[in-house]
């Protein structure tokens, strides 16, 4: 029996914020799930599973937060399964609740991420004291930074494009009411002229931390029948893994982002990515990802992903555009992020970007990556539903 | 084989927590000694009250007010307190259901003995004499043979006078400090590798199927998924792959800034570690430069790396570390 | 709304299970140096190797290690090159192996390789498990998982459910059982002892130790191929409750007995259940949820007062099942793990051998 196939039908975001002040925890993924719910136009009741995926939970000082969300997500007396794949958490959330859907052990299922960045401190939670081991850096800027000069040496990309990418990026976000950064003032020459954290890399070249949430209602044929909006539909999707550190590991380019692309093409019987998908959501926390996922995932050969960024094609205006949402440089609550790149995806395939919108998008790539750019979870979302 | 190693390891933070307004309505109510429920669809009462309905999902809003009295549903008596419960002396902890209150409240109860404690014994609060509005200002419950009074009150969840003064503040938040002792141990591998770094020797382990040589080792070859053993002494030599010039001091880091990490395939070794570069300025790093440890009197690690003085290495031999 | 009634697209079965020999402290061994043993057991006794393995999914807990992200570095045991799929929950493994269904009941995959893995000796497991509580009205009271237990064990005794001969017999009953489980961190005759906290004493408390446990699911005919007698995933299920005890009956588990018919256990009786019951009194919640009478053999590996091993155990009760059935030993087992204070969320897997394949 082929696998049923998977609509998104609702969509919900916070306003995603340095600090929601004004909400618990529970008020804050209640937000983004009573939005999806009402995009779909359904009720608790019409759930019949939920999936919730974060981030370490020292982030917000709570273990195993999903038995207090319990209530405000209305999972009482339903299936609630908690997901933790590191930063591709919430792309990998989503494609589990699609696989409830795909492999009809339920009909519609809420699914959900989020991190409250703001109860803690994402310095502390990402470098806790570890007994024996040399304290050389705190975050993951100076985890990143390296490999990116990595690309830089092996790509002879000129030292500008990284700037690019964060000034596209926050002027998109200019059009997404949801984005944490909203820098009105932003200039090029403003990105350039902001300090090195950790040459190369600079700070206006940097993810924010945010509070926010996501949350997206899944559903099979039936469901998507029903919707008041136009659904978008799961062509493909996909989850790869490599080890942290390992002889041979290229951190530039994993394999494993080359096998999940791979993968989710061919899944979707998509041949020329570039030519045939209309927008991607990429998870590029540091503003020179762009330019190394573009070549990962098959956009652009082996060293001329820098190409595609420097000469626009990139932006909301350009024939492949990456990030219309601001992406992950805009806003960055770590256990949502991924699922906002998923659900930005589908978004545009439904047409419901608003100011974001790429013109007649029919197929775009939702894409997350996390740990030591080791864990990859991606999905492609079309306007049609998928042959079967 | 050298002696297991084991450090303790704390994890401590006062996490800050916004509480919304149910939540914010119920604690600062604490603080000035009254306790609110709130009321859902079907007309039960919880307390403490929840923001969303248990059993429809509804959201909750409409307050009211519960008494101080109330009655034990459960308990349990707690012979040896641990540190960070409230009460120091043997306590019972107790689900309370307050006059008012359809659902029952966790927290603890003063009593001589598990003797003078059973299930439906009738309570009150005993309230913390500094009160900031967290979960304890109820310092605990304390017998008290009174009748019960049911009734709940309707309240607007605001407190604009107080026996203090007008005007207070309503608690929009807490800050929750938490704190957990762990032992760490870092386990077979790590321990030779740290043992082995004492004398001043960087030793990784050979996996047996593969051949590479991990460094510092962790146990397992990841490629291969079986145990490394075989120990192989690396380096001191090495080159620099990549690196980057961090700017940013970190809290607990105690490292000038600017400062170089760089990426290091010791001679021998299959992969990188990761170092400090020193003894050259920062702006003069660069990829292939070569290196050697830099050790100092006391300290487990290299204190960070310096130049040898050799020509850098050649791009091609070391791209495949990167 | 929801077809649980339909017959799954594909019959699934565990086809292999290895766990440690749990013990109270492993210091000298890192969570992937422990894992990788009962890794390479599941591997070997189907004769799998990783890269012929669909689809991988474990569980494990920063909280329970203190450091965060502590998952990643489990990987290196499994040897994920070239990359694979996979995934991981911040649960117990059993819900692990839920994914890993799912994920094969889609089709996408035709073998799974599950795991689990839980140190509890670095921290005090009893302190880290406060932290699951909400963080508002419960955790800064820090209310431990032995005191929840026992605020548990009261309502069952004043509901004259059970008395404290009842939960000694059950005590008594599983370390017994226990001692012909070489893998059992407890065996034997286990003293009474004190009150932990009353009404629960020592003996009615599980062990606090480390271990790993690992499972290899397979689909249809490849299961055959893999197992002698595999045992096929009749049904499986898992609900939640509402989170705060004071809202909860504590001496019902409606989410178990949901779980359960979801599951399709009360089609027919098992011979046998493996209960994930930390402790005496919550054995005795679950057999009443489950309508378990004396016919049918509960934990005959000990259970979790035999040796439980935070975020394996539950995943261990779908194990020990599954390993009876493939050695003829059952022919329908019931398997349950549990999460959260009280048995907040309950997981029910229905497995089964056929006649003929013994």
């Amino acid at each position: 029996m082929p696998a049923e196939p998977v609509a998104v039908v609702g969509i919900g975001q916070t306003k995603h914020v340095a600090a929601r002040r004004d909400v618990s925890i529970a008020g804050l993924v209640r937000e983004a799930a009573r939005r999806a719910l009402d995009d779909a136009q359904l009720t608790w009741a019409d759930i019949d599973a939920v999936v919730i995926g974060k981030a370490p939970d020292f982030f917000e000082g709570v273990m195993m937060p999903e038995l207090y969300l319990a209530d405000a997500l209305g999972a009482v007396g339903k299936p609630m399964l908690r997901v933790h794949t590191a930063g591709s958490v919430g792309g990998s959330t989503a494609l589990v609740a699609a696989n409830l859907v795909a492999a009809r052990v339920h009909a519609t299922v809420l699914t959900l991420a989020f991190e409250k960045q703001s109860e803690s401190n994402a310095m502390w939670g990402l470098s806790l004291p570890i007994p024996f081991q040399q304290p050389l850096l705190a975050g993951a800027g100076g985890f990143f930074a390296p490999h990116v000069r990595a690309y830089v040496r092996r790509t002879g990309a000129p030292d500008t494009v990284g700037s690019l990418v964060a000034y596209k990026d926050r002027r998109n976000a200019l059009k997404n009411p949801y984005a944490h950064l909203h820098e009105h003032d932003i200039t090029l020459e403003k990105v350039q002229a902001s300090p090195m954290l950790w040459d190369p890399i600079r700070y206006s070249e940097t993810c924010p931390s945010s509070d926010g949430a996501c949350a997206m209602v899944l559903t099979d044929r039936v469901g998507a029948a029903r919707s008041p909006r136009p659904p978008a539909w799961m062509h493909g999707g996909a989850m790869r893994s490599e080890p942290t550190m390992f002889a041979g590991k290229d951190f530039v380019s994993p394999q494993a982002g080359k096998d999940c692309a791979a993968d989710v093409y061919r899944q979707a019987g998509i041949t020329d990515p570039r030519r045939e998908i209309d927008a991607v959501e990429m998870y590029v926390p540091f503003s020179w990802y762009e330019p190394m996922w573009l070549e990962n995932l098959g956009f652009a050969a082996e060293g001329e992903g820098w190409k595609l960024t420097e000469s626009g094609v990139t932006g909301l205006d350009g024939d492949l555009p990456v990030n219309p949402s601001g992406g992950v440089l805009s806003t960055n609550p770590i256990g949502a992020s991924g699922m906002i790149r998923f659900a930005e995806a589908a978004l545009q395939v439904r047409g419901q970007a608003g100011e974001h919108q790429v013109e007649g998008a029919r197929r775009a790539l939702g894409h997350a990556y996390g740990g030591g750019a080791q864990f990859f979870a991606m999905w492609l979302v079309g306007a049609e539903p998928p042959a079967t | 084989m050298p002696e297991v190693l084991r450090a303790p390891l704390v994890v401590e933070f006062p996490f800050t927590r916004s509480l919304g307004p149910v939540q914010s309505a119920f604690l600062t109510g604490l603080r000035e000694r009254t306790v609110l429920g709130v009321r859902t669809g079907d007309g039960r009462v919880l307390v403490p009250p929840v923001e969303y309905d248990p059993v429809t999902a509804e959201e909750l809003r409409e307050l009211v007010e519960v008494h101080a009295t109330g009655t034990v549903t459960t308990w349990a008596w707690n012979p040896a307190p641990r540190s960070q419960q409230p009460l120091a002396r043997p306590f019972a902890w107790v689900l309370v259901r307050l006059d008012g209150a359809d659902t029952a409240l966790l927290h603890v109860l003063d009593a001589p003995g598990p003797d003078a404690v059973r299930t439906g014994m009738r309570v009150r609060v005993r309230w913390a004499a500094e009160r900031t509005g967290a979960i304890t200002d109820i310092a605990c419950f304390e017998p008290y043979g009174s009748e019960p009074a049911p009734l709940p009150r309707a309240h607007n969840g605001s407190f604009p006078r107080t026996a203090a003064g007008p005007a207070a503040e309503a608690v929009t938040g807490i800050v929750a400090p938490a704190r957990l002792d762990y032992t760490y141990a870092p386990g077979r591998a790590q321990s030779d590798h740290l043992a082995a770094l004492a004398e001043r020797r960087i030793v990784g382990e050979r996996c047996p199927s593969c051949r590479k040589i991990y460094v510092p080792p962790r146990g397992a070859c990841p490629t291969c998924g079986v145990a490394t053993g075989e120990q192989v002494e690396v380096g001191p030599r090495g080159t620099v792959t990549t690196f980057c010039i961090v700017n940013i001091k970190a809290k607990n880091l105690d490292i000038e800034v600017p400062y170089v990490y760089a990426h290091i395939a010791l001679d021998g070794a299959d992969l990188a570690l990761h170092g400090r570069i020193g003894g050259i300025p920062y702006d003069e790093v660069r990829m292939g430069l070569r290196v050697e440890p830099v050790w100092h009197d006391g300290a487990r690690h290299p204190d960070h790396y310096r130049p040898t003085g050799e020509p850098d290495a050649d791009y091609d031999t070391y791209k495949e570390l990167l | 709304m929801t077809r649980y009634e339909a017959p799954y697209g594909r019959d699934i079965a565990v086809v292999a299970f290895a766990q440690t020999c749990h013990r109270r402290r492993s210091d000298e061994l890192s969570e992937v140096e422990m894992l990788m043993p009962v890794l390479h057991q599941v591997l070997e006794a189907t004769g799998l190797r990783t890269g012929d393995i669909g689809f991988t999914c474990s569980g494990s807990s920063d909280y329970l290690a203190g450091r965060a992200f502590s998952f990643t570095m489990a990987l290196d045991g499994v040897g994920a090159w070239p990359p694979i799929s996979e995934s991981h929950v911040e649960m117990d493994g059993a819900w692990a192996l839920y994914e890993a269904w799912v994920k094969l009941l889609t089709g996408q995959a035709d073998t799974a390789l599950v795991y689990a893995y839980g140190k509890s000796s670095p921290g005090e497991v009893r302190d880290v498990l406060t932290r699951q509580l909400d963080p508002y009205y419960a955790a800064p009271l820090w209310p431990d998982s032995v005191a929840l237990a026992a605020l548990q064990a009261q309502a069952l005794i004043d509901a004259g459910e059970a008395g404290e001969p009842e939960l000694a017999g059950v005590a008594a009953r599983s370390r017994r059982a226990a001692a012909a489980n070489p893998h059992a961190q407890l065996q034997g005759e286990v003293p009474r002892g004190e009150y932990h906290v009353r009404p629960l004493r020592v003996s009615d408390c599980p062990p606090v130790g480390d271990g790993a446990a690992a499972v290899i699911l397979a689909a249809g005919e490849r299961a055959r191929e893999l197992c002698g007698r595999p045992a096929w995933i009749r049904g499986m299920d898992h609900r939640i409750e509402a989170h705060a005890l004071g809202v909860r009956d504590l001496t019902r588990s409606p989410s178990t007995r949901l779980a359960a018919e979801r599951a399709g256990a009360f089609r027919r009786p098992v011979d046998t259940a493996e209960l994930h019951a930390p402790f005496t009194s919550q054995e005795i919640v679950l057999r009443r949820s489950l309508d378990l009478d004396d016919r049918v053999r509960v934990n005959p590996s000990g259970g979790a007062l035999a040796a439980n091993p935070v975020m394996a155990a539950g995943l261990i009760r779908i194990g020990e099942a599954a390993a009876r059935i493939h050695r003829g030993e059952s022919d329908r087992a019931l398997a349950h793990a549990t999460s959260g204070p009280c048995l907040q969320q309950n997981l029910v897997a229905v497995l089964e051998g056929e006649a003929d394949a013994r």
